[in-house]
């Protein structure tokens, strides 16, 4: 059997009850051949039983009995299709305010963003949130989707209008590469299949869009940044001296020969091999899971990190973030938090509130200042340790952080460095 | 020029050798859930590459029905001599022996909702505070919600609509005593990337999985297969079928599909053209449009 290497592509969505999301979602691992008679079966009897006249695919993306109870996402869903080009992870999160958290859930790990506009409604505060909130995760790609062109006669100038004004919105974000495409998801017109209906549109499909987007400059490979996530010493006859040290490359490229530098401790080093079970590698980048071994022997343990002499994270212990509040309960005064970063982890208070963002206008709230769930604000944080911290928009691996609440072991909050 | 990407496999691969290390990390006594299972075959290979040259650091945990394809359990023990690896067993006869359970009445009773109970009894006789699963976000709709860290209260019990929120590769496994996790390092692989997976690394299955002769009985769309543990009803009797298993789960509950995919290949050419989920043929999911909901919120894998 010959087999093409394929990439993976991971996008979100968010979106609610009206505007086609799931109807999207469906076409697409429809048109794909990625939903299986069982299932479609299933989501027939199902919306026959809630009395509907058509086949409602909303149904198939929903899985818990209470999101299809209600008619409702609440939380993230992950849903898988391929194609020969490439392979798709969908994070299908709900669009509305209160499930803001789970939006940035979603988005943290997403290459893409797939922001959907009504036709006829045009862009309104839910795309500017769900824009905001890509852009805030510094997702690379977004792909404007305006959709029910069906019922707008397929008109031109209510596509172009639409661009225009989203352009105008988009020019006060952080965003690099967006894309616009009229469809019907409810057709399928420009979904996987060109539309004979728009031949005024000459730009890529949905689908071709999406296998074509380039995603190989997604990662960092220029600042190595190597997290150890525990040390492995198998003490055998064959391995006795054997000292590697585990983890996944968080950005940038190393070899064999390559001068480098622990941090926190800042003694240097070279490496020995890259090594994973396939062998000894001549190189190895991100997102690769490796051993390193050097060729000296020093301590090192979980939560050290290895990079380049000349080229090194910042050492801090007082750092910016802009922070998603994710639990019911907000912030405790002084609190103590447990802060995870990399594979470090130290504790952690909030120090000043500088302001909350509206995450509809962009808009900066200097005067109120309690936190609540969903919100997003820039705050200042005091670790009990140096973090050895990138800002986020270098390095989404070595600029994210959560924090845990040590009475109840909740993640409580998310942060972004600045 | 080089191109530095990874295929979606090596990828997919990272990443779950990423959580592997995490478990061992964060937790001070983990354990492999271990059915013998194509997907727990995967992770324990993962396992095996996530630590090498090492020795996987954690024991495999089976928890045994009785009602075993015995192909299954020969399968386990050779992997286990091979590896090294130390086994603990699970045994659901010696709950209902302990009465810890009854065992089901009726014409569909299996030992199925039975393995909850002996799964949450050895982890707490063990002190796990992690079990690591091979379950699939792609396997079923309530799976699609779960976390690769998942948290298990001191019931054991899942809370869907109050999960931890996962962002980015940060994973948190705090816990108080008594609560663990169960953590599924390969969520985001599908069906076929796990056949693509074996093909790729090689990795050993049992011959069930690919097609052989049987004795079956039909029974609700699919082929159940001859053993102690069935009984016949009215107009029903054993044919010899060539099949394979698509999953492999109770020989009580498990349908074989008609086949004649004798290679990896094959099989993997079958898979590409299902037109059915690969739980399609298994009778515990098919109690009701909540099943898998319901026993996960239990405890079950």
């Amino acid at each position: 059997m010959i087999r093409k290497e394929t990439e993976l592509l991971r996008f979100t969505t968010a979106g609610s009850v009206d505007d086609g999301k799931s109807t999207l979602i469906g076409r697409l691992l429809y048109d794909c051949k990625s939903i299986f008679e069982d299932q479609l079966e299933s989501v027939k009897k199902s919306s026959e039983r809630k009395g509907l006249a058509h086949v409602d695919l909303a149904l198939l993306t929903d899985g818990l009995k209470d999101e299809r109870e209600q008619g409702i996402t609440i939380d993230v869903a992950y849903r898988y299709f391929a194609t020969p080009k490439r392979k798709f992870i969908i994070a299908d999160t709900p669009g509305h305010i209160q499930y803001t958290r789970n939006m940035v859930t979603g988005a943290s790990t997403a290459n893409l963003a797939l922001v959907l506009i009504d036709a006829r409604k045009g862009v309104i505060e839910q795309t500017h949130r769900h824009s905001i909130i890509a852009s805030l995760l510094q997702i690379p790609h977004l792909l404007v989707c305006i959709n029910k062109m069906d019922l707008v006669d397929y008109n031109q100038d209510i596509f172009d209008e639409i661009v225009e004004t989203y352009r105008q919105f988009a020019a006060k974000l952080d965003v690099k590469d967006v894309h616009f495409i009229p469809i019907s998801a409810l057709n399928g017109d420009n979904v996987v299949n060109r539309s004979e209906k728009m031949d005024w549109y000459e730009g890529p499909t949905l689908l071709h869009t999406l296998e074509n987007v380039h995603i190989g400059s997604d990662h960092n490979h220029i600042d190595c940044r190597f997290p150890v996530q525990t040390v492995i010493r198998p003490h055998s006859d064959e391995y006795h001296d054997y000292r590697g040290y585990a983890g996944r490359i968080a950005s940038g490229i190393f070899k064999p020969g390559d001068e480098v530098v622990v941090l926190p401790s800042g003694f240097k080093s070279k490496i020995k091999t890259v090594d994973s079970m396939d062998g000894e590698l001549d190189e190895a980048f991100a997102p690769m899971s490796v051993t390193i071994t050097l060729t000296d022997d020093i301590d090192i343990s979980r939560g050290d990190m290895i990079v380049r002499a000349n080229n090194q994270p910042k050492v801090a212990q007082d750092i910016d973030i802009m922070m998603c509040w994710l639990n019911n309960d907000g912030p405790k005064p002084r609190g103590k938090y447990t802060i995870r970063h990399t594979s470090n982890e130290a504790k952690a208070m909030i120090t000043e509130i500088i302001y909350k963002l509206d995450v509809n206008t962009l808009h900066r709230n200097e005067e109120d200042k309690e936190i609540r769930m969903n919100d997003i604000s820039r705050v200042k944080i005091r670790t009990t340790r140096p973090l050895l911290a990138d800002t986020y928009n270098r390095n989404r691996f070595t600029g994210s952080i959560i924090l845990v609440d040590d009475a109840t072991n909740e993640t409580v909050a998310a942060g972004m460095i600045i | 020029m080089h191109s530095y990407y990874l295929s979606h496999l090596k990828e997919l691969e990272a990443e779950a050798i990423y959580v592997l290390r995490e478990v061992y990390a964060q937790f001070e006594n983990p354990v492999i859930l271990f059915s013998g299972g194509k997907d727990s075959l995967v992770v324990t290979h993962l396992a095996k590459k996530a630590f090498s040259p090492a020795k996987i650091p954690f024991p495999l945990l089976h928890i045994d029905t009785g009602h075993n394809f015995p192909e299954t359990i020969q399968f386990r023990d050779e992997l286990v001599a091979r590896l090294g690896a130390k086994l603990i067993v699970g045994s659901v006869q010696k709950s209902i022996n302990d009465g810890r359970v009854a065992e089901e009445k009726g014409i569909n009773a299996s030992r199925n909702i039975l393995q909850t109970t002996t799964l949450l009894d050895t982890i707490e006789a063990y002190q796990l505070d992690a079990c690591i699963g091979g379950a699939r976000r792609d396997e079923e709709k309530s799976r699609a919600k779960e976390r690769f860290f998942s948290h298990r209260d001191e019931f054991g019990q899942w809370d869907p609509k109050n999960q931890r929120p996962e962002l980015w590769n940060i994973f948190n496994g705090k816990h108080h005593r008594g609560e663990h996790f169960r953590v599924f390092p390969i969520s985001n692989w599908t069906e076929m990337d796990i056949w693509q997976y074996i093909l790729d690394e090689r990795i050993q299955i049992p011959s069930l999985y690919s097609a052989h002769e049987r004795e079956v009985v039909e029974r609700n769309g699919t082929f159940i297969p001859k053993s102690e543990f069935i009984k016949l009803r009215d107009g029903e009797k054993f044919v010899k079928k060539m099949l394979r298993f698509r999953t492999l789960g109770d020989i009580t509950i498990t349908g074989g599909i008609e086949s004649e995919a004798d290679t990896l290949e094959k099989v993997i050419a079958e898979v590409a053209a299902a037109r059915q989920t690969e739980r399609g043929n298994r009778e515990d999911d098919k109690r009701s449009d909540t099943a898998m909901e319901d026993r996960k919120k239990e405890g079950y894998f």
